[in-house]
């Protein structure tokens, strides 16, 4: 791997046999499709969560088109991950209500504690964190989600407090 | 008018306020060329890369909500077009802008400076460096990973005409777009190096870059320095090709034969020999040609695929791994004659090798990395020590004040200035595999006189070309491709069993080296209305008709070099100093 790869890409691939076939399975069904590329990258992100380059690479051999190909649309659309997603999905919204209510303060200090920039995964993968658009909440502004679970009129000094909980509960 | 034309469909279209009748469904582009009207375009290259992207043609059609792009819009009856209004050109002048705004406007001593495209239209445009859109722009560090190439994004616009042709016309596509909207940048999958990909070198990028992003690696100044060097003999050579297109450089209408002004130009930069690489062409043909006929009579593997071309040898490497023990032993012909200068020319003229410095002039960016694979030092000294390219070439013809258009007409030096019209001919898309043939011919029948000189059926511009020749009782079936993805193809009907040759040449540019990617850019407006390939093509073609000599093995001086020191075709000391081995390359050695 080069050092161009962002780190968190470099998190160990841990794909299943299983999911292979799935993949595999996946191609052949769509192979011939027009314009089959998208639906079976928004598979594979469906099958692994995110799409590697292990994945990316089966995906142009098996449809052989180059690599860079495959790299360009996932870089394109915002809906692809090229960074595995945690067990806790933290999503903080960035959009104008809560931006203007502090959310920027506090994802910079859940990126600070996680040691992880917006779009990664904490290496024990744990925790990945993104910033989102409106979540259509901004009454609770700021708002932040992990999981299913919502956090409104946020501050900065209760991240701590509720990155714990999560820390003591492994399978949310 | 034509059969043809009469079949079409015309259509009634005004251009400007005059009328004319056009094809249906041709662009508004081309319909507007056939009317002596020029609309300025950026992206568009006919046939790979027809995308409208970004929109420099755009035109004002009567009842149209908006203006529309000439290069894909067709035209329809009755349609009233304009290409000059004001609205037109206010347009297009907010384009140029916008590109500016994102782009490294170091036009001072960029290479493309007086050849770019962007230039010559904020020329048109009255554009100067106007602060109107000024804002973020983006910071990259340029590409200098690959062993023939930069890439600068810094100035690329996004024109996506190097993707095209990577992906078109050679089939390789490892750069694209990555990323989305202002963060666009062209480059590799995982935004590797471009050295740690499947790249074959092959400079297509460059020749179709309308800016200064792309551009070969400078050995100009090292070259200046060795020729500056009292200890050093520096010996050049130039490819065949490289005399077709010297000329445009120069202002030379394309096609222009210049071999006697290029000639003249090496001695005044100091080189102490100059050379030719049709004489190393020709001695390719005796090696290869001995190679072919061997393997065909021995059962030896087949068929047999020329070697000449580093682009196409570094693709068979990457993407037809298994296809290595199908191509020719042979070096190409430069590395031979590279290999010779160090050993028959230095003992010919009493210099030790280590005090010769090789120069080759090739219309190709590969042939900077074939002359850094290994086994290419036949003497334990590399065969070759610098390549430039014909654009390099013009490059430091300007720098040395020589006043090229004035030079007289000069010849080689001997004895590798020799050539037969067998060897000239290598710059041409079927050229090596006619020149192989015609020896081949004479070496199965002993006859030189009632055999032929001319196969038609192997020249020309298709990308796949084939034919079947019998001589006396052997039937030869031969293919031509040039352009990786015509090689591509044919390769896959090879491997498949569809169709079955006994010798391919392929070669990695489409039409074969004068079309190289080391070769002097032809704008698009050139590119996108002749064929500029045919024109070089001819040049060479011309040489070969009126050279006294048209077959290789009856080049003399080649002769004596066997006499005198090789001692057989294809024997022990041939295969030392002219044969090379090929490696095994996987695609993604890298990610």
């Amino acid at each position: 791997m080069s050092a161009a790869i962002p780190a968190p890409a470099q998190l160990p691939f841990q794909g299943t046999a299983e999911q292979e076939q799935q993949l595999r399975a996946l191609i052949e069904e769509k192979r011939d499709d027009k314009g089959a590329l998208m639906p079976i990258l928004q598979g594979a992100q469906e099958i692994y969560g995110y799409l590697p380059v292990e994945v990316q690479k089966i995906i142009a051999e098996e449809m052989d088109v180059p690599l860079e190909k495959v790299y360009g649309v996932s870089t394109f659309y915002s809906q692809f991950s090229l960074t595995p997603k945690g067990k806790h999905q933290i999503s903080v919204c960035l959009g104008t209500a809560c931006y203007v209510k502090g959310s920027g303060l506090v994802l910079d200090k859940l990126k600070e504690r996680l040691e992880i920039d917006s779009g990664e995964c904490t290496p024990d993968r744990e925790f990945s964190l993104d910033a989102c658009r409106c979540v259509g909440a901004c009454g609770l502004a700021p708002v932040m989600t992990i999981g299913d679970d919502v956090y409104g009129r946020l501050t900065v000094d209760q991240v701590d407090g509720i990155l714990e909980k999560y820390k003591q509960q492994p399978h949310a | 008018m034509s059969e043809k034309t009469k079949e079409k469909k015309m259509v009634n279209i005004k251009i400007n306020g005059i009328s004319f009748a056009v094809e249906e469904g041709m662009t508004i582009l081309a319909a507007a060329r056939q009317a002596n009207i020029h609309i300025p375009t950026l992206c568009y290259l006919k046939e790979i890369n027809e995308i409208g992207a970004c929109r420099i043609c755009v035109v004002e059609v009567k009842g149209a909500r908006t203006l529309v792009t000439a290069c894909v819009y067709p035209v329809s009856e009755g349609m009233e077009i304009f290409t000059n209004t004001p609205r037109v050109l206010n347009a297009r002048r907010d384009t140029l802008k916008l590109i500016l705004s994102d782009h490294d406007k170091e036009c001072l001593s960029c290479v493309r400076s007086g050849s770019c495209e962007l230039q010559r239209l904020c020329q048109e445009y009255n554009v100067d460096n106007a602060h109107e859109y000024e804002g973020d722009m983006n910071v990259f560090e340029p590409d200098c990973s690959a062993p023939h190439m930069v890439r600068d994004n810094n100035k690329c616009i996004l024109c996506r005409r190097c993707v095209a042709a990577c992906e078109q016309f050679q089939s390789v596509g490892v750069i694209g777009p990555n990323n989305r909207g202002f963060a666009t940048r062209i480059g590799c999958a995982y935004d590797l190096p471009l050295g740690s990909t499947a790249c074959v070198d092959c400079g297509q990028c460059i020749a179709v870059c309308p800016v200064g992003a792309l551009y070969e690696k400078d050995d100009t100044e090292a070259v200046f320095e060795a020729l500056a060097d009292p200890e050093k003999t520096v010996f050049v050579q130039t490819a065949p090709a490289v005399r077709a297109a010297l000329g445009e450089a120069f202002d030379y209408p394309v096609g222009t034969d210049t071999e006697g002004k290029m000639v003249a130009a090496l001695r005044r930069l100091g080189f102490d020999g100059v050379y030719d690489t049709n004489f190393g062409a020709d001695l390719t043909i005796l090696e290869e040609a001995h190679e072919f006929l061997d393997r065909f009579k021995n059962g030896g593997k087949l068929p047999l695929i020329t070697s000449c071309s580093p682009g196409w040898v570094k693709f068979c490497e990457h993407y037809f791994p298994d296809l290595t023990e199908n191509l020719s032993s042979c070096k190409s012909p430069h590395q031979m004659q590279g290999a010779l200068m160090k050993s028959y020319l230095a003992e010919k003229k009493g210099i030790d090798a280590k005090d010769i410095v090789t120069v080759s002039v090739m219309p190709c960016t590969a042939k900077k990395f074939e002359r850094q694979r290994d086994d290419e030092a036949g003497t334990g000294y590399p065969d070759v020590d610098h390549v430039i390219t014909t654009r390099e070439l013009a490059r430091m013809i300007r720098r040395a004040g020589i006043q090229f258009r004035e030079l007289p007409d000069e010849a080689f030096d001997d004895p590798m200035g020799e050539y037969s019209g067998g060897g000239v001919i290598f710059g041409v898309s079927g050229g090596v595999m006619e020149a192989a043939l015609r020896t081949a011919v004479y070496w199965i029948t002993n006859d030189d006189t009632n055999t032929p000189v001319d196969f038609n059926d192997v020249r020309g511009m298709q990308g796949i070309k084939d034919a079947t020749y019998t001589v006396g009782d052997v039937t030869v079936r031969v293919a031509v491709a040039s352009g990786l993805s015509n090689a591509r193809k044919l390769l896959n009907d090879v491997k498949s069993g569809k169709a079955q040759y006994d010798f391919i040449e392929i070669m990695g540019c489409p039409g074969g080296c004068i079309n190289g990617g080391g070769q002097p850019q032809v704008p698009a407006e050139v590119r996108n209305f002749t064929d500029y390939r045919e024109k070089r093509a001819k040049a060479l073609y011309t040489i070969d008709s009126a050279a006294h000599v048209r077959k290789s093995h009856q080049n003399e001086s080649l002769k004596k070099l066997y006499d005198e020191y090789l001692g057989e075709i294809g024997g022990e000391k041939a295969h030392h100093l002219l044969h090379t081995t090929y490696v095994k390359r996987g695609l993604y050695s890298e990610v």
